[in-house]
């Protein structure tokens, strides 16, 4: 039983029950009843329709056990030796974003790049040279000059000055 | 005619060379922007309104309507190359576009959208010039009560019982409907959902950032897991007999496109509706009419062609309340209209009296606007095509760049850059599990459309409920809603019985 | 700090004697931006306040009021409190500015932000909108005892449309409920358009719009409107009373003004208003102005706080008398 409910689809469906409850438990900061003159109030909606998804997931959870105590489903969720790379490229996506805060996305950007092409793809330096720094020159004419959206440059942003100074 | 006679004097405007050079910058850089994921023809609209205050009205408005039309050109190229797609009038072309890349037939995707979003936009604009007026004021009628039950319908046309794991497909709508609550609740104006009290959840969950998280990011993850299994990208070329191709089998689905461009014409005209559910109606039309509906979301080029005929009719549609009464169809048209306020021009009724030369100008425009269109995005779809050649990690690289990027750009905040990532892993989970993962975002697309207007309908009829069936127009798409919603079970039972009957 | 601002103060009175607005006059502040300036504004796009702000956008680059450009960034989230956060977390940052409305009072009253309207540096009072009631003509309405009549006949039922509840068209629509003893059925309907939309298709009985919002519709004879919320008629409608000159003072505006973070130094501060000022002396801005029915008092600096914070008093009472609107 215990085992059953540790498979991923059972381990889902309970992940997504709890996000029902929270929604629901967020949801009745508004009423979530029928006023006779006014229709459903505002909770109304998240609150309903949470629970039709909890109802919808418990069905789930309960599915999944018992085709599991029937037959034991063997297969891997993930694919053998593929999680660790799907886990780090999460990682790094996660620690580029924050950088782009802090250092900019003019320093958070290439440095993924560099990673990515580099260490993780293992393509030439060849190709990871004009790539790791074409694309942040691309991405400020195309942004910041033509687009007048300017990306984030945390601490760096005084080096941008005499950019600004040139391009507008 | 009286209209024929307009419509030269228009073309006297709008193939003057400064405008036609206008018509070529505009979709091109339009073509740019929609094809970048998160930006869309609203962003690019914004951006540009203020530098087109150096021309005459004529000229600005010429450029805009391009930059619009290239937009939605555009739209289709992210949502058939990359997966995503880059605005919500784009989701549904990514059913069965993405799958077409996948199997090495990008080329033929990307023209037959190219061609589908030319004849939407002719078809489109051919109704717009014979019937602009009259068909304004049937838009009017249009009140909360009709805008819900054409969302509903516009729904249901796409989710049908049936397909997908029933228990799980509720799930993911049920769970895309609650996203799309979170934020400020219009009706109250109080906040509601705001998840840890982080401001950020204020301005609620944008379609965008769901999109991207999920179709960008979920899906390079995706790939990655399964790249060592087998690669899902297949190198395609364009060659001159794949463009024949192209056409051809675009030509072949002459009735699709017919149906996509009428109705993608009418709803885009409604003002709380516009090209999103015009495009995923037509996507369920084509499907629930086709003889291999099994075939949909597998790369079935009638998928790719419907959604692209409908939206682009859509968004001239869009054009026609805005003009003729003023009244904006989608923020896009609101942009237009805030443009030609502050060109001194008054939309509305008396437009087409009062300033005659700026609407013919503007009509005439669109033909040129969309045959440019066409021609510059056939021309480039070798660009495009040659991009899905490179090495697999290089374009992974870059189309993670572009998600973070695209999704910080719209509205520049760093938390939607951070719910992307949460929503591309949780979206690469889902997948996995086999949760459907278009409803979901349908869902958070068509949501805040559908509690608004079913909450004003109440509200408007004292909280009587009835309101929505004693409506004609109501009542004939709540019927019809339902219809499609049960279409699949009959189908089945159909089925079943000639089954047991063989003939 | 006395000599630096003797200083400003003599350039600025050289540079107003010496140059009529051909250059100006902000070129010779004693700050400059360093960076584009982020023009936070309180809506999403394509609403009223965003159109605005593109237009002043638009004007400072074609005028070349500014030597950086401005750059529209819309935080339209919860009313406004998005922005308003937004301002207060860059405390001291004089790269950003925010168009507001008059959510810039009441957003901060009805939901707890911790942000104190007190704390933003004042810049410039670029307008004032007006408001108005509207009804279809269709409904043979024609003067306010009409309406009276008939918001009473439909004994609650009357659909007024407005933008959203605690939204100024709602405040208005309380205040001629208090002033008449009558009752409406607020709909709320999103953005100013479609609240002029659902009139004329008929799925509301009256609006309060901004006259700009109606005054297409009014021209093709299809809305009508009844009195204006003003202490004086508007000169685009002259033929329309107040409601002061029907006996009833009810007087409402919406304010259009730019503020800009908390911590700003004098020399900063300034810079905004003298752009400001320049841009408020700019024909394209005055001529829209007239168009728009807008009233164009220019007030700012300490002034323009203390207007804040008299109308931040009067939202406040406002709201208190309105029903709890959730």
């Amino acid at each position: 039983m215990l085992k059953a409910l540790l498979k991923a689809e059972s381990l889902i469906a309970l992940g997504l029950m709890g996000l029902s409850v929270y929604f629901m438990w967020h949801a009745i900061e508004r009423p979530i009843g029928w006023d006779g003159a006014r229709g459903p109030g505002g909770g109304a909606f998240p609150f309903w329709l949470s629970l039709i998804m909890l109802g919808a997931s418990t069905a789930i959870l309960i599915r999944a056990v018992r085709t599991e105590l029937r037959v034991p489903d063997l297969k891997p969720f993930f694919e053998p030796g593929m999680i660790g790379p799907v886990a780090a490229v999460t990682l790094a996506l996660t620690i580029t974003i924050a950088l782009m805060s802090w250092l900019g996305t003019y320093v958070a950007i290439p440095l993924f790049m560099l990673w990515y092409l580099r260490v993780f793809g293992r393509n030439s330096w060849k190709v990871t040279i004009p790539l790791v720094l074409g694309t942040p020159v691309v991405l400020f004419f195309f942004f910041e000059v033509a687009l007048l959206i300017l990306l984030p440059k945390g601490i760096t942003e005084p080096l941008f000055f005499p950019l600004y100074a040139m391009f507008f | 005619m009286e209209v024929l006679s307009l419509l030269a004097q228009g073309f006297g405007t709008s193939l003057l060379p400064l405008n036609i050079g206008i018509v070529i910058v505009g979709v091109t850089l339009g073509l740019f922007i929609g094809a970048m994921p998160g930006l869309g023809s609203v962003n690019g609209v914004a951006i540009v309104l203020p530098l087109t205050f150096i021309v005459p009205p004529a000229s600005a408005i010429i450029f805009l309507a391009a930059l619009y039309y290239g937009a939605m050109y555009g739209g289709a190229v992210s949502s058939i190359l990359l997966g995503i797609p880059g605005s919500s009038t784009a989701v549904a072309t990514t059913f069965d576009g993405r799958p077409m890349a996948q199997q090495g037939k990008a080329g033929l995707a990307l023209i037959a959208a190219a061609v589908a979003s030319f004849i939407g936009g002719t078809i489109s604009v051919i109704l717009f010039t014979a019937f602009a007026v009259p068909l304004a004021e049937l838009a009017l009628r249009f009140g909360p009560a009709e805008n819900f039950a054409l969302v509903l319908l516009a729904f249901t046309t796409f989710v049908g019982l049936g397909g997908d794991d029933a228990m799980k497909t509720i799930a993911m709508i049920c769970l895309g409907l609650v996203l799309s609550t979170v934020g400020l609740d219009m009706i109250s104006g109080q906040p509601r959902l705001i998840f840890f009290d982080m401001p950020g959840f204020f301005a609620g969950i944008s379609f965008l950032v769901l999109a991207i998280g999920v179709y960008g990011i979920g899906e390079v993850l995706w790939t990655l897991e399964k790249s060592r299994v087998a690669p899902t990208v297949t190198p395609a070329r364009v060659t001159w007999s794949e463009m024949r191709a192209g056409f051809a089998a675009a030509g072949r689905t002459w009735k699709t496109m017919g149906t996509g461009s009428v109705m993608g014409f009418f709803v885009g005209m409604l003002p709380a509706a516009g090209a999103t559910p015009a495009s995923l109606m037509a996507y369920g039309i084509a499907k629930s009419t086709s003889r291999q509906p099994e075939t949909f979301g597998k790369g079935n080029v009638e998928g790719v062609v419907a959604p692209e005929t409908a939206n682009n009719a859509a968004s001239t549609g869009s054009l026609l309340p805005m003009l003729s009464l003023g009244i904006p169809g989608s923020p896009t048209t609101a942009l237009l209209l805030g443009g030609m306020v502050m060109w001194g021009l008054t939309p509305g009724p008396m437009l087409f009296i009062e300033q005659a030369d700026f609407v013919w100008g503007l009509i005439s425009s669109l033909y040129t606007a969309n045959l440019a269109a066409v021609l510059i995005n056939l021309a480039l779809i070798p660009v495009f095509v040659w991009a899905l050649r490179m090495p697999f990690s290089v374009l992974c690289t870059l189309v993670l760049v572009l998600c973070i990027v695209g999704g910080f750009a719209p509205d520049q905040r760093m938390h939607d850059v951070w719910l992307i990532l949460v929503f591309g892993v949780v979206g690469y989970i889902l997948r996995k599990a086999d949760y459907p993962l278009a409803p979901l975002v349908l869902a958070l697309v068509l949501g805040p459309v559908m509690e608004r207007s079913f909450r004003q309908a109440l509200i408007a009829a004292q909280g009587d409920p009835t309101t929505f069936v004693t409506r004609p127009l109501s009542a004939t798409f709540i019927a019809l809603a339902v219809l499609f919603f049960l279409l699949p079970v009959f189908m089945k039972l159909w089925q079943r019985r000639k089954g047991s009957h063989p003939a | 700090m006395p000599s630096r601002f003797t200083r400003r103060a003599a350039l600025g009175v050289a540079a107003a004697a010496a140059l009529s607005t051909a250059l100006p006059a902000p070129a010779l502040a004693d700050w400059q931006p360093s960076r584009p300036v982020e023009m936070v504004i309180m809506a999403g796009q394509g609403g009223g306040a965003d159109r605005l702000a593109r237009l002043f956008q638009s004007i400072i680059q074609q005028e070349g009021l500014s030597r950086l450009p401005f750059m529209p960034v819309n935080k339209g989230g919860g009313s406004g409190a998005e922005a308003l956060r937004y301002l207060k977390d860059n405390e001291g940052n004089p790269h950003i500015i925010m168009a507001t409305l008059n959510s810039f009072f009441t957003t901060p009253l009805q939901t707890d932000l911790g942000v104190d309207i007190e704390e933003f540096t004042p810049l410039a009072r670029m307008a004032v909108d007006t408001f108005a009631l509207w009804v279809h003509v269709d409904s043979g309405i024609e003067t306010l005892e009409d309406y009276i009549a008939a918001v009473n006949a439909a004994e609650g039922s009357w659909r007024m449309g407005g933008t959203g509840s605690g939204q100024e068209d709602s405040l208005v629509t309380a205040l001629l409920e208090a002033e008449f003893g009558i009752t409406h059925t607020y709909v709320p309907m999103g953005g100013g358009g479609d609240v002029a939309t659902a009139l004329v298709g008929g799925h509301i009985d009256s609006t309060v719009n901004n006259p700009s919002e109606a005054m297409s519709f009014w021209q093709a004879g299809r809305v009508r409107p009844i009195a204006v919320f003003t202490d004086e008629r508007i000169e685009a409608m002259a033929d329309i009373p107040t409601f002061a000159e029907l006996g009833h003072p009810i007087e409402y505006y919406m304010q259009r003004s730019f503020v800009a973070p908390g911590g700003l130094t004098e020399e900063q501060q300034s810079y905004y208003i003298e752009l400001l000022r320049a841009l408020n002396e700019t024909e394209a801005w005055q001529n829209y102005a007239r168009e728009q029915a807008l009233f164009t008092d220019f007030l700012y600096g300490d002034d323009l706080m203390a207007y804040f914070i008299e109308q931040r008093e009067l939202h406040a009472q406002i709201l208190a008398s309105m029903d709890d609107p959730s």
